[in-house]
């Protein structure tokens, strides 16, 4: 079979390294010292490198009765990860699945290094380290065996758990766990790894390790957490973003039932959106007492200049930016002007994408305590690394002095890439000598997150006699400083089509925001997507075309030799990390977009939903769409019904998806897909956040609608195979589903949607 | 006050404040963990449970008007996992997060209790009340059918 393309995952550095010994009472365990870190360039951890001593992690320890435990090293938020990485290792340590103990793994940079969920990178940079991992110890393991039976090692061959030698003498790996304590470690870059092609788990679909604890309902998630003698508090700040306390009744909070504590936090100077904010802490020896003292509160907040920012302000200077020269040019290829002047049919559009909450069904929570100088932290975190180093530098105690407990979480979606959370617990958990859970409201959720910013698209493109993509142009009204992007609020310069079309211009202009924004799903594509694709759309209908067979020109039309990509631009201040719009093209050193395998799918997902060959009465439509982000390449088709009277129904989704040469966990990877189309739909459904006078207007879901079951449709998930090696899953299924939907609604109406949510939209046709 | 009720059979005594919501009760003071907290506003459903038989959300309802009422919450379904629904769930993988789930499981199990071959309709009418943020409905969707059928063929 063709090799392989290795990620940059394959090259570990010269520290990696491997190490066996005993457990007392019989057993060994494996340790590694992993650098993933490296490989993590597709997404950038914030901070700098670890730069102390690494300690050998156990990542697997085999037990005299042939169980095996694993160690998950990633947070678990539904990304499936806690099956995920194991597996690897499983499968090249050659034991049955069913023998596998899943542990997750405690926070420890200095073991792990990477710990982070987030960018749909665990795949990419921990596919080759966990194989190395699981393969090392096999080979000790046959070491062992072979000394054992003093043959040589090239006799002996592996399979469930046991070493075999020609001669059909056998051994289990509970058995060798003495004399493998003594081999010595192979080179872990030099070991030798399994043929795809004998992989047993690798490809085999295992259900959730949790799943039992979960229809059982256990204590699982951090909202779980219970510590002897624990308050449990709320948080209250400011409502509009930057404000802060002036004054508040401290004193009549203090006397309220249950209320056992109760104090101003002036948070840090100066005020970062995403660590330690001013506000009043209240704890009680219940979280209700804790809330019902809460409607007492008066505060007196001073707060400041963001209280005169608004949605309807950023639309309007968003307006004028998009009639004013541009502030900055991202991308020029060829003559726009001119192209435009000779096309055939010019198109003008002008397309909104509102700001979004990310809202993970479990709510914002951390139980922290602290004893002795020192704090230990229960929290649902994606990114205990920044949490780890912020929470210490603002406590003022150091790294070595904090631990984080990883909980599974009830969703992350990326809100919980940022620790503001996290770090407010363990603030106030400092403050006194009780531990100390603090839980959000679901409004305190939704009114203080890192929002997908809202971004505008003014497009105008031409197609020329043979209906050919000759001419765009996209000045891009977004929200920054001069130079920099709010965070996930940039868009790349080498996002699709640029590198397609002769005459291209990427233009853009931003304006201030104080409301804080992130990476959500996807980010950047999540928008990007929708308004890419669906003037693309436009542009196959004034071209004539049909709508698949004019993607698939374009794709065929790669331009020469593309001009170098503009320097990535800085976050701005207070940017939540990994906010880039890792979409497109892949600047940012990520891979370069790949039009064959764009093609692939195109051609998939069309001869899976019948495209073009299905015939459809009015007020029913197909749509297309696709996107590259995260390394993925993912081609959708929506069919959806439109009523008379506006009601829309999506009756199906066709999934069409490239991400390598291996669907790791088959079972997990369909529902991770078909919930990241289905929350794709949810998103142009009805989701909006407003923001007035600084603060956000939604309150929680019946002003935020999220998907419900009546709203959900079938989601057919299909895979294309291709040699490159795997990634991953969390995020780029999600971004096509959106234009996917919005092109149906085209064909099934006559009606163009370029402004989201729908459901501002009347979809009512005769 | 003090409040005796029963939860998954066993008799509870609880004294809290009388408008405590029964979730908070069940969470903090009964350390029921498995009911969730989503939105406190019963626009979710991952709180829900059975009172009475009813599928009710939790946070919706204060403890004030629970004297003598029977509870059924997760915990009380199957401790082992063992009810169809429990293994239709783990049959088809359906959980993602999880954290909705065992709210899906307690509406889905008033479902069957009403409807034991319920069409998609009725699902659709039984289960739209409970948000699944990571949306598993397909699976959500095929489970309860699955247990529909599990149900079917012992009975």
């Amino acid at each position: 079979m063709t090799p392989i393309i290795e990620t940059p995952a394959a090259h570990v550095s010269r520290r990696n390294f491997f190490k066996v010994s005993s457990i007392i009472g019989g057993g060994i365990m494996f340790s590694a010292y992993i650098d993933t870190a490296e490989a993590a360039t597709a997404w950038a951890m914030p901070g700098e490198p670890w730069v102390g001593e690494f300690t050998p992690n156990a990542f697997i320890k085999i037990f005299p009765d042939g169980m095996v435990n694993i160690v998950a090293k990633n947070p678990e938020i539904g990304q499936g990860v806690k099956n995920m990485l194991p597996m690897i290792i499983a499968d090249e340590l050659d034991v049955e699945w069913s023998k596998v103990r899943v542990e997750q793994g405690l926070f420890d940079m200095r073991v792990y290094q990477n710990q982070g969920a987030g960018g749909s990178t665990a795949t990419p940079s921990n596919w080759m380290p966990m194989r190395r991992v699981g393969a090392a110890a096999r080979a000790m393991l046959v070491t062992a065996a072979a000394a054992t039976w003093k043959v040589p090692e090239s006799e002996c061959s592996t399979s469930a758990g046991v070493v075999m030698h020609t001669s059909g003498k056998k051994i289990s790996y509970g058995d060798l766990c003495s004399a493998a304590a003594s081999v010595t470690a192979p080179d872990l870059m030099t070991v030798k790894l399994k043929d795809p092609k004998d992989f047993k788990i690798i490809g085999t679909s295992q259900k959730g390790v949790d799943n039992k604890l979960v229809v059982t309902g256990k204590p699982l998630y951090g909202i779980d957490m219970v510590l002897p003698g624990m308050l449990y508090g709320c948080f209250v700040k400011c409502p509009v973003f930057g404000g802060k306390v002036v004054s508040a009744n401290i004193d009549e909070i203090k006397k309220q039932p249950g209320v056992k504590h109760a104090f101003v936090v002036d948070g840090i100077t100066p005020q970062q959106l995403n660590s330690l904010l001013p506000g009043v802490a209240i704890l009680a020896d219940s979280w209700w007492q804790a809330q019902t003292a809460r409607k007492k509160l008066n505060v007196v907040w001073d707060e400041g200049p963001t209280a005169s920012q608004s949605s309807i302000g950023f639309q309007a200077k968003s307006e004028e930016l998009s009639k004013a020269a541009p502030q900055r040019s991202l991308k020029k290829d060829g003559d726009y002007d001119g192209a435009m002047k000779s096309a055939t049919k010019t198109v003008e559009a002008a397309y909104f994408y509102p700001f979004l909450s990310h809202a993970p069904l479990e709510p914002q929570n951390t139980t922290a305590w602290f004893k002795d100088g020192k704090m230990e932290i229960w929290s649902p975190t994606q990114q205990p690394q920044s949490g780890s180093r912020s929470a210490a530098a603002v406590l003022g105690i150091p790294e070595t002095d904090l631990t984080i407990h990883i909980s599974r979480a009830g969703g992350g979606f990326g809100r919980r890439l940022n620790n503001d959370y996290l770090i407010e617990a363990a603030y106030i958990a400092k403050q006194v000598p009780e531990p100390v859970k603090i839980l959000w409201t679901r409004e305190d959720d939704i009114q203080h997150d890192f929002y997908r910013p809202a971004g505008w698209h003014y497009f105008s493109g031409g197609v020329d006699a043979k209906g050919a993509l000759v001419a765009w142009r996209d000045h891009f009204v977004s929200f920054g400083e001069g130079n920099g992007w709010a965070a996930s609020a940039n868009l790349n310069p080498t996002e699709f089509p640029s590198g397609f079309v002769p005459n291209f211009t990427m233009d853009a202009s931003v304006m201030s925001l104080g409301v804080p924004t992130g990476a959500m799903r996807a980010p950047g594509s999540n928008g990007i997507s929708f308004a890419m694709q669906g003037f693309i759309d436009e542009l196959s209908v004034a071209a004539g075309k049909d709508p698949v067979q004019f993607r698939l020109d374009i794709l065929a039309n790669a331009q020469p030799a593309p001009a170098p990509a503009a320097p990535p631009p800085s976050a701005a201040p207070g940017a939540a990390p990994g906010g880039g719009g890792r979409g497109g093209g892949g600047g940012g050193g990520g891979p370069r977009f790949d039009a064959a395998r764009m093609r692939g799918v195109l051609q998939l997902v069309a001869e899976k939903s019948n495209w073009g060959k299905t015939k459809l009465p009015k007020g029913t439509g197909m749509g297309v769409g696709f996107h590259f982000s995260h390394s993925g390449y993912f081609a959708e088709v929506v069919q959806a019904t439109v009523a008379k009277d506006g009601t829309l129904k999506v009756d199906k989704v066709w999934v069409a998806g490239d991400i390598g040469s291996q669907i790791i966990n088959p079972i997990h990877a369909e529902n991770q897909a078909q919930g990241c189309v289905l929350d794709g739909i949810a998103q142009a459904i009805g989701q909006e956040i407003t923001i007035d006078k600084g603060r956000v207007v939604n309150t929680n879901f019946q002003t935020f609608p999220l998907l419900r079951m009546r709203q959900s449709c079938p989601v057919d998930v299909h895979w294309l195979r291709s040699e490159n090696a795997p990634t991953g899953l969390g995020e780029p299924a999600m971004p096509p589903a959106i234009p996917a939907l919005i092109n149906a609604i085209y064909a099934a109406t006559g009606k163009r949607i370029r402004t989201l949510p729908l459901s501002k939209h009347d979809l009512s046709w005769t | 006050m003090s409040v005796t009720f029963k939860v998954n059979g066993a008799s509870k005594t609880v004294d809290v404040a009388d408008d405590t919501p029964l979730l908070w009760v069940l969470r903090d003071h009964l350390d029921l963990k498995g009911t969730k907290f989503g939105c406190g506003i019963g626009q979710c459903g991952a709180c829900t449970v059975h009172i009475n038989g009813v599928a009710t959300r939790s946070c919706q309802r204060r403890i004030s008007t629970m004297a003598n009422a029977e509870v059924l919450t997760v915990e009380g379904l199957s401790p082992e996992g063992t009810t169809p629904l429990q293994r239709a769930w783990l049959e088809l993988d359906v959980p993602q997060c999880g954290y909705c789930q065992a709210g899906q499981l307690m509406s889905a199990t008033a479902l069957l209790k009403k409807t034991p071959k319920p069409t998609d309709a009725d699902i659709d009418t039984a289960m739209s009340g409970n948000i699944c943020r990571c949306t598993t409905y397909v699976r959500i969707r095929a489970a309860i059918h699955r247990a529909a059928e599990m149900t079917a063929s012992t009975n």
